[in-house]
């Protein structure tokens, strides 16, 4: 105590004011870091949707694109992304559920499941273009259907499936062990005990990880150029799946790179805007319910 | 009827008091119909789970297959000293030389990862250790919400914000480079990396915070020497996701990167990267050419090193496991 009164006798006193200008400069960098961050967020997704959406009128949602005259629309680029989005979710939800509560629940621990998860893994990680060429090589080259609004789902599916299987198995596993144990002890089969209570009390994460998988479905591109083309057949609700398959964010690129039209920068802008505010509506529309929900549980 | 009544209920209705009973009784009834179908339902079940997860599995290695197999038809006419080391891509004179585009790969996703790892740090510290609860709240569903922007939306953005902007910055008319895709990438991966980085960081226990301040140490020194150490396979975990996505990421980069088959040995100087030349050549080349197949071949290359990514992953996650 003594010492300490005479801060320059001090042994550390060096040291600590140091120490403590380090700790005060790297709070302030940490802190500007921190709040640039805030404002560029708030002003890239400002930008985006500022410069798109004051603009957007019913004839631009709704009306067929043009390859030459001004004023084209996205009507079909739109609803082909919804067409190949719902098509390639309805494929890999329940192959990718079953597999993540095949992973979770029936999998033992032994070295060919291991390598089973590697492979999930794996595939998770596998650059969405690689998916477009197998695409090509399946659909166009060896079944010979050209591009398609089919293939194009088909080669999303499997973009989408392994993050399907690794969201289900993590949130299947993350159910408390006792809910478990009750619905066995209440003589419920595997499979009762899976409906009833992992997959309700799991469906915060499984759907969160829906969200994830179908807002990168509707954005996705590369896979799309590839197996789907960059044109779409140029008429509203074509069902056909076998018409060409471009949807918004190809037409987004391709306006802007290799479109003549002269109203491109605009078409692009309000496309753009069209792509996040629909990104953002699909996460906000499923996860705000259960955002509330589980704060009604706590 | 009978039948009908024995039904598993798919979903959580509550049955009247009467309606159970009788469903009770039925069954109990014949307890042996009613277990032997539930039986089946649960060995079917399990059967189809096995099955779709051994389709996953069944993917990657057809994915493999195709690739490589389309790929190696590369070598029957260029040789692969030409493919890996040779500068000259020329498909219209027969000279595949892949290299710049391999180097493109590595130096434009070694840029990314120079800016993106430091910052992500930094958010990622701001975000566990130093703001208040209600924005950290606010903040991580941001975050999330950022990672789900379509990468051509991004493209779009470099193309028409950021080049004009490093025009004006550089003086020159050029923009498009390795220096545009790294920044460009840099945004997309920042989210990804700092929410992995945060949760690893929120992960280490309380209590080596609170023995490094009872010795004495600053935040600062709490965090640089204590926290980030613990929190080192999480981190290492997330720069390595990153990475991943820096490779495979295709459209945003081929808005910004100026698509031309030249050596990135400078930072403002249009370039191509193994994505980028797949996606802007292969619609416009017929399926059985060596120009096609080498195409293919860089496919097979990305796949190999996000596999490898992938398997460097779980070595560092094994790791982490035993500490």
């Amino acid at each position: 105590m003594s010492a300490g009164k005479t801060t320059a006798d001090h042994p550390f006193a060096a040291r600590k004011s140091l120490n403590q200008f380090n700790n005060k400069l790297f709070t302030t960098v940490v802190w500007v870091v921190g709040i640039c961050t805030v404002i560029f967020i708030i002003a890239l997704l400002f930008l985006i949707l500022e410069k798109g959406l004051p603009k957007l009128d019913w004839g631009f949602l709704y009306g067929e694109p043009s390859e030459i005259e001004e004023g084209g629309g996205v009507g079909p680029l739109l609803f082909n992304s919804f067409y190949v989005l719902i098509i390639s979710l309805l494929i890999s939800i329940p192959l990718g559920m079953a597999s993540g509560i095949y992973l979770a629940e029936f999998a033992p621990a032994n070295k060919f499941i291991g390598f089973i998860r590697i492979c999930v893994e794996g595939l998770a990680s596998v650059p969405s273009i690689i998916f477009g060429l197998f695409g090509i090589v399946l659909f166009v080259e060896s079944l010979d259907m050209g591009l398609t609004i089919l293939g194009a789902a088909v080669s999303l599916a499997f973009l989408n499936l392994p993050v399907l299987t690794r969201v289900t198995e993590e949130a299947i596993r993350a159910v408390p062990q006792e809910m478990k144990s009750a619905s066995f002890a209440l003589g419920s089969t595997h499979l009762q005990t899976i409906r009833r209570v992992l997959i309700p009390v799991a469906l915060n994460g499984i759907i969160t990880g829906i969200c994830l998988v179908a807002g990168r479905a509707f954005g996705e591109s590369a896979v799309i150029i590839l197996t789907g083309g960059v044109t779409s057949s140029g008429v509203m609700w074509d069902f056909n799946p076998l018409s060409p398959g471009a949807t918004l964010a190809v037409h987004l690129w391709y306006v802007q790179s290799e479109a003549i039209v002269p109203d491109a920068q605009l078409i692009a802008e309000k496309s753009a805007a069209v792509l996040v505010f629909i990104v953002l509506l699909i996460n906000i529309v499923f996860r705000v319910p259960l955002w509330i929900n589980s704060r009604k549980m706590r | 009827m009978v039948m009908s009544m024995m039904e598993v209920p798919n979903s959580g209705t509550v049955y009247s008091s009467e309606e159970l009973g009788r469903s009770l009784e039925s069954s109990s009834g014949k307890t042996f119909g009613r277990r032997a179908r539930l039986a089946f339902y649960n060995r079917t079940f399990k059967i189809v789970c096995i099955a779709s997860a051994v389709f996953v599995c069944l993917i990657l290695f057809s994915i493999l297959f195709l690739m490589g197999r389309t790929g190696i038809l590369t070598f029957e006419t260029v040789s692969l000293k030409t493919f890996f080391f040779s500068t000259d891509w020329v498909p219209e004179n027969e000279q595949y030389g892949a290299f710049v585009f391999i180097f493109g790969t590595i130096a434009l996703t070694l840029l990314t990862m120079l800016i993106s790892v430091p910052l992500s740090l930094l958010i990622a510290i701001f975000l566990s250790e130093m703001t208040p609860a209600w924005l950290k709240n606010a903040l991580r569903p941001v975050l999330d919400l950022l990672v789900g922007i379509p990468s051509v939306v991004y493209g779009f953005l470099g193309l028409t914000i950021l080049i004009p902007m490093l025009r004006s910055l550089t003086g020159t008319s050029l923009g498009d480079g390795i220096l545009a895709a790294g920044i460009v990438l840099t945004i997309m991966v920042l989210p990804t990396i700092s929410r992995i980085t945060d949760d690893s960081i929120v992960a280490v226990p309380k209590k080596f915070r609170d023995a490094s301040y009872a010795l004495g140490s600053t935040r600062f020194q709490t965090i640089v020497r204590v926290v980030i150490p613990a929190a080192r396979s999480g981190i290492m975990y997330a720069v390595i996701l990153g990475m991943a996505r820096a490779i495979g990421e295709t459209m945003a980069v081929v808005m910004v990167i100026g698509n031309t088959p030249q050596l990135a040995d400078a930072l403002f100087k249009p370039t191509s990267v193994l994505t980028s030349n797949i996606v802007m050549q292969i619609p416009n080349v017929p399926f059985d050419s060596t120009w096609n197949y080498a195409l293919y071949m860089m496919g097979f290359i990305l796949l190999l090193i996000s596999l490898i990514m992938i398997i460097a992953v779980r070595l560092i996650q094994g790791k982490g496991v035993k500490q």
